[in-house]
């Protein structure tokens, strides 16, 4: 699973309120490299919540994308290659997502998280 | 890509091994898939450096149709691992890469903004009643451009009050209507294939600062 992919799901167990974002608990990280394409980054740009994909990279092990961003930054080729690594090229592989308010675990296993809700849960 | 070249692609690709009759699982065929994602693309600019999600992506098709096209990231959801992991084999074969969640489509909850597109054939709810309807429902809260999905031509014009009165489409249009090949997986089919009449639809949903969610 893509960071992308990780900064669009929250926890939807019943009662929740601040389901986003989930925190990652890694056991394998894999990298696939991918074609840089830097339309795509700029359209994502103002559609990714930062913060979150900021957080979940580190979790990774990967800590080069600065604290905050603004689309000025977007004028870097430097920093479009950080956040293109970021976004599409890390997969956690292993793992699992938690649920920031409740600490339930989210299993991910071969880059799929499993979201689905026991009956006491929906 | 040439029409002809998607279609002998996703001919190409594993379908259910042993597919549960509970969830509806029967592939979308080659010819029909093909052209969903060809009319999306060719016609609206839907697909291509888009971030589309496959709605009940069974073993991915219509996914991996999108990432053929040139889709820039492209999610399957689907409620059953078996599918998913047959999906993610498709995507190997492919050299595409696709992210799956394992998720029940009605409990989803996403931040929207990020999808663009959603592409999906749901149950067409013979075995549950309104399964497809649940799927457009959380399709036009999740894609901010359009959603193209199959929906039985008998239920025509359920399908588009509901979407325009009640989940807040700006518009929806039927764009072909198609013989749906449901192939007999079952026992309690007596014919060897039922032949469904099925819509085309595209829908376009409510743009992201008008929507409540
Ligand atoms: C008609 S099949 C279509 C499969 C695939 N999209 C294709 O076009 O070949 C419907 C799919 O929806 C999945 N499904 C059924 N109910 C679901 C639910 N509530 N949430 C997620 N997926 C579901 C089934 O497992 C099945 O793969």
């Amino acid at each position: 699973m893509r960071l992308l992919t990780h900064n669009m799901l929250s926890s939807n167990i019943k009662g929740v309120t601040n389901g986003f974002p989930l925190l990652i608990e890694v056991e394998k990280v894999v990298e696939k490299q991918v074609d840089f394409n830097e339309d795509f980054l700029r359209n994502m740009f103002p559609k990714i919540e930062w913060k979150a994909l900021v957080e979940a990279s580190r979790t990774m092990g990967y800590t080069e994308l600065p604290e905050n961003a603004e689309s000025s930054m977007l004028d870097s080729d430097e920093f479009l290659r950080k956040f293109h690594h970021a976004l599409i090229e890390l997969h956690l592989e292993e793992g699992a997502l938690v649920c920031p308010e409740t600490g339930r675990k989210f299993p991910v296993n071969k880059g799929i998280p499993n979201m689905l809700l026991h009956e006491d849960e929906v | 890509m040439k029409l002809k070249q998607l279609e002998g692609l996703l001919g190409s690709l594993d379908q259910f091994e042993n597919p549960k009759i509970e969830l509806e699982q029967y592939p979308t065929g080659p010819h029909i898939a093909s052209r969903l994602l060809y009319t999306a693309e060719n016609s609206f600019g839907d697909v291509e450096n888009k971030v589309v999600a496959d709605f009940g992506c069974g073993c991915g098709t219509l996914g991996l149709a999108a990432a053929l096209l040139g889709a820039d990231h492209v999610i399957g959801l689907d409620i059953d691992t078996e599918s998913l992991e047959i999906a993610s084999s498709n995507a190997d074969d492919l050299d595409l890469d696709m992210d799956f969640v394992h998720c029940d489509i009605k409990n989803l909850k996403w931040q929207d903004r990020i999808v663009d597109t959603v592409v999906m054939n749901p149950p067409f709810g013979t075995r549950r009643k309104g399964a497809d309807m649940d799927f457009l429902f959380v399709a036009l809260k999740v894609a901010s451009n359009a959603v193209y999905s199959l929906h039985k031509t008998t239920t025509r014009d359920h399908v588009k009050r509901t979407a325009l009165r009640d989940y807040n489409a700006v518009s929806a249009e039927v764009l072909c209507e198609l013989r749906f090949d449901v192939p007999q997986l079952y026992k309690f089919h007596k014919k060897k294939e039922v032949d469904v009449a099925v819509d085309l639809w595209r829908f376009v949903p409510k743009k992201d600062g008008e929507k409540h969610l």
